[in-house]
């Protein structure tokens, strides 16, 4: 983190910001700010360079053509590639998460490249479109509480070796494979599907990032009143029969 | 059109008495208006009814993502300046709600009709309209609807060839994109304050540049505004080679004043002078339970309908300021998208100032939103505890879809 406090990059709001992705930056803004960070946004649209010296890169989701051209200029760009390098944290949502990985289908049919930065290969899937309220269990080395979330995609992401699925679904779909895993992390960089967006639906995710930029164990605890009260109800509306 | 006008054939008229029948069914089981049962029942024996019913009819069709339902209305008031109108008034748009609304208009001289984005273009053929309005498209229940760029694209397609006269916003860069397929379309300076779903070209996906509040153009292919041939400024409509033409609408807001101008052009086409179509226009104070003022527990509330991000920002442009306490409703069933994650597009800082209740299937998700916002709030369990909480003054009420219909069924609109 430097002098000016903490570096928030929202990468491409105009491309990846279908599904309410500025959520996510809202919600690592807010926490670190009730924290008594310094926090500088960091909004870099698709025909501006990525800087490579922020802190936490948050890519959301994205229609098929958004993706691609996404893709395409932050392949060119570079930046996002040398920001990883540097140690920074990268949290993806669906497109995004696709582009993070070594290559997805684009709009076109074709296999595009990725930016390699997660050990997944992304295919289009065959079936119905996933969507709906999904609940998994986070990977248990994060020690994060039970993961709820909205997914809206009909990627198919299978997971090398390179990374660990980010949680285990209970119910949904998530990666789409069939196995239960749903997102994928590998040090710091995070992949998911859900949708919510993930951090207002799960904010201790968005704690996660801020700690390990921070390098610190635990934060002060907040007021996570409406949070809780918000996630005890989509738990309960998602494991209730309809 | 009127020449080509063929009397109903015993099938088509059998049919339409079936669609009645299951319209009058659905009524009596209490499921709304029946229009959307009641065409389905008349689809069914007979798919070419919608273009037999439409035949001798001059058809106006309406589309956007925003306004639909209010411009269909204003239209139809213009329309019947020059003769009789038909009209899905109830926002019944697909195609069977249509053919429904239809079944109703055989004096009638225009068909009036909103119509689903989704179906614009199937509709379009079927019923040879003279005049198509497009006012906007943006996100809007993406857990469901085809992805905005898709739509445009759809439209586009569906297009090409129309015989019809477009009257298209300039403004919506997703729209222009849509109209420019037709050959002859006149274009509306309508504004569009939502600009998060035309930052890259429809045409190319290059950045659009926006060099100023009104110019945009792509960098790389070009593709850019057209010249308009009325522009809305303020509370007028700039007509270049005349006088400009004054606004006056009892409904609020600038949303609803682009509708006018839009809805004025449409007029227009028939030959209808925009002063005479404005003017009918100042009639309407409310469309299905839209901006009405209603009196409720000694209060005074305003509903107010907005679905999509899009709409929440046109609807806080046009709330009385602060300290007007605002209440807000949002659900999240089948007819609003089950997804709520729109709510982080919508800019709720916007209502710093208003005391704010939330109420509503969701109003979790309102709190949290809220929460992030910075914006105070009180979360409630019923409308009847929100007004009764909320300090003194008119109560700006604002909900999406079905919250909106929970709303007015509560103060008995
Ligand atoms: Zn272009």
């Amino acid at each position: 983190m430097s002098s000016s406090g903490l570096r928030v990059v929202w990468v491409y709001p105009d491309l990846l910001s279908t599904y309410g992705d500025q959520g996510n930056v809202l919600v690592v803004e807010r926490r670190a700010r009730q924290r008594g960070l310094t926090v500088e946004r960091v909004d870099v649209r698709s025909d501006q360079p990525v800087p490579t010296s922020g802190d936490i890169y948050l890519v959301g989701g994205g229609e098929d053509r958004p993706q691609r051209l996404a893709a395409e200029r932050l392949r060119r760009d570079g930046g996002l590639t040398r920001a990883h390098e540097n140690g920074a944290i990268i949290f993806s949502v669906c497109a995004g998460y696709q582009i993070l990985g070594h290559e997805f289908i684009n709009d076109l049919g074709q296999r595009e490249p990725g930016l390699g930065l997660l050990d997944v290969i992304s295919v289009r899937g065959g079936g119905e479109r996933c969507v709906g309220d999904v609940l998994a269990d986070v990977d248990e080395t994060l020690a994060l509480p039970q993961l709820t979330g909205f997914e809206n995609h009909q990627g198919v992401t299978q997971l090398g070796p390179g990374v660990r699925p980010f949680a285990r679904v209970r119910l949904g779909n998530g990666n789409g494979t069939g196995d239960g895993t749903e997102g994928a992390w590998s040090g710091t960089v995070f992949g998911t599907y859900m949708h919510g967006p993930v951090l207002a639906r799960n904010p201790q995710i968005a704690d996660l990032l801020l700690r390990l930029t921070l390098d610190v164990p635990a934060l002060p605890a907040g007021d996570d009143r409406w949070y809780d009260a918000l996630r005890a109800e989509r738990v309960a509306a998602a494991t209730q029969p309809a | 059109m009127a020449e080509s006008a063929q009397p109903l054939s015993a099938r088509a008229r059998l049919a339409v008495t079936a669609g009645k029948a299951a319209a009058a069914v659905s009524r009596a089981a209490g499921r709304g208006s029946g229009s959307g049962i009641g065409g389905r029942g008349a689809l069914k024996p007979d798919p070419d009814l919608l273009a037999r019913l439409a035949g001798h009819l001059d058809v106006v069709l309406v589309s956007a993502t925003n306004g639909k339902t209010t411009t269909t209305r204003l239209i139809a008031e213009a329309l019947r300046a020059g003769g009789e109108v038909v009209s899905n008034a109830l926002g019944a748009n697909m195609p069977a709600g249509i053919t429904s609304a239809l079944s109703d208009g055989s004096d009638a001289r225009y068909g009036v009709l909103e119509v689903d984005e989704k179906y614009l273009a199937g509709v379009a053929r079927d019923v040879s309209p003279k005049a198509i309005a497009l006012l906007n498209l943006s996100r809007d229940q993406l857990d469901r609807a085809a992805e905005t760029r898709m739509l445009a694209e759809r439209w586009r397609e569906g297009l090409q060839g129309s015989k019809a006269t477009v009257i298209a916003n300039a403004d919506d860069p997703l729209v222009v994109w849509a109209a420019s397929s037709s050959p002859n379309v006149v274009w509306v300076a309508a504004g569009q304050e939502w600009k998060d779903d035309a930052w890259s070209c429809p045409s190319c996906g290059g950045g659009l540049d926006r060099p100023d509040d009104v110019t945009w153009r792509c960098a790389e292919c070009g593709f850019g505004r057209r010249a308009p041939t009325g522009v809305l400024s303020g509370d007028k409509v700039l007509d270049p080679p005349g006088a400009p033409w004054q606004i006056r609408l009892q409904l609020p807001g600038r949303a609803n004043r682009a509708t006018a101008a839009i809805a004025a052009a449409v007029a227009a086409t028939f030959g209808i002078p925009p002063q005479v179509a404005l003017e009918r226009m100042q009639a309407v104070a409310a469309v299905a339970g839209r901006y009405d003022v209603v009196g409720y527990q000694g209060r005074d509330i305003r509903l107010l309908l907005a679905k999509n991000p899009a709409g929440w920002l046109e609807t806080f442009s046009l709330i009385d300021p602060p300290p007007t306490p605002v209440i807000l409703s949002v659900n999240a069933r089948g007819a609003d998208g089950t997804d709520t994650s729109w709510l982080w597009d919508v800019d709720y800082t916007r209502l710093a100032g208003h005391p704010i209740a939330v109420i509503g299937d969701r109003r979790l998700d309102l709190a949290v939103r809220l929460e992030v916002a910075g914006v105070g709030f009180r979360v409630c369990d019923t409308l009847q505890e929100a007004v009764q909480q909320s300090p003194p003054g008119r109560i700006e009420a604002i909900a999406n879809y079905t919250a909106f219909q929970d709303m007015r069924r509560t103060v008995g609109n």
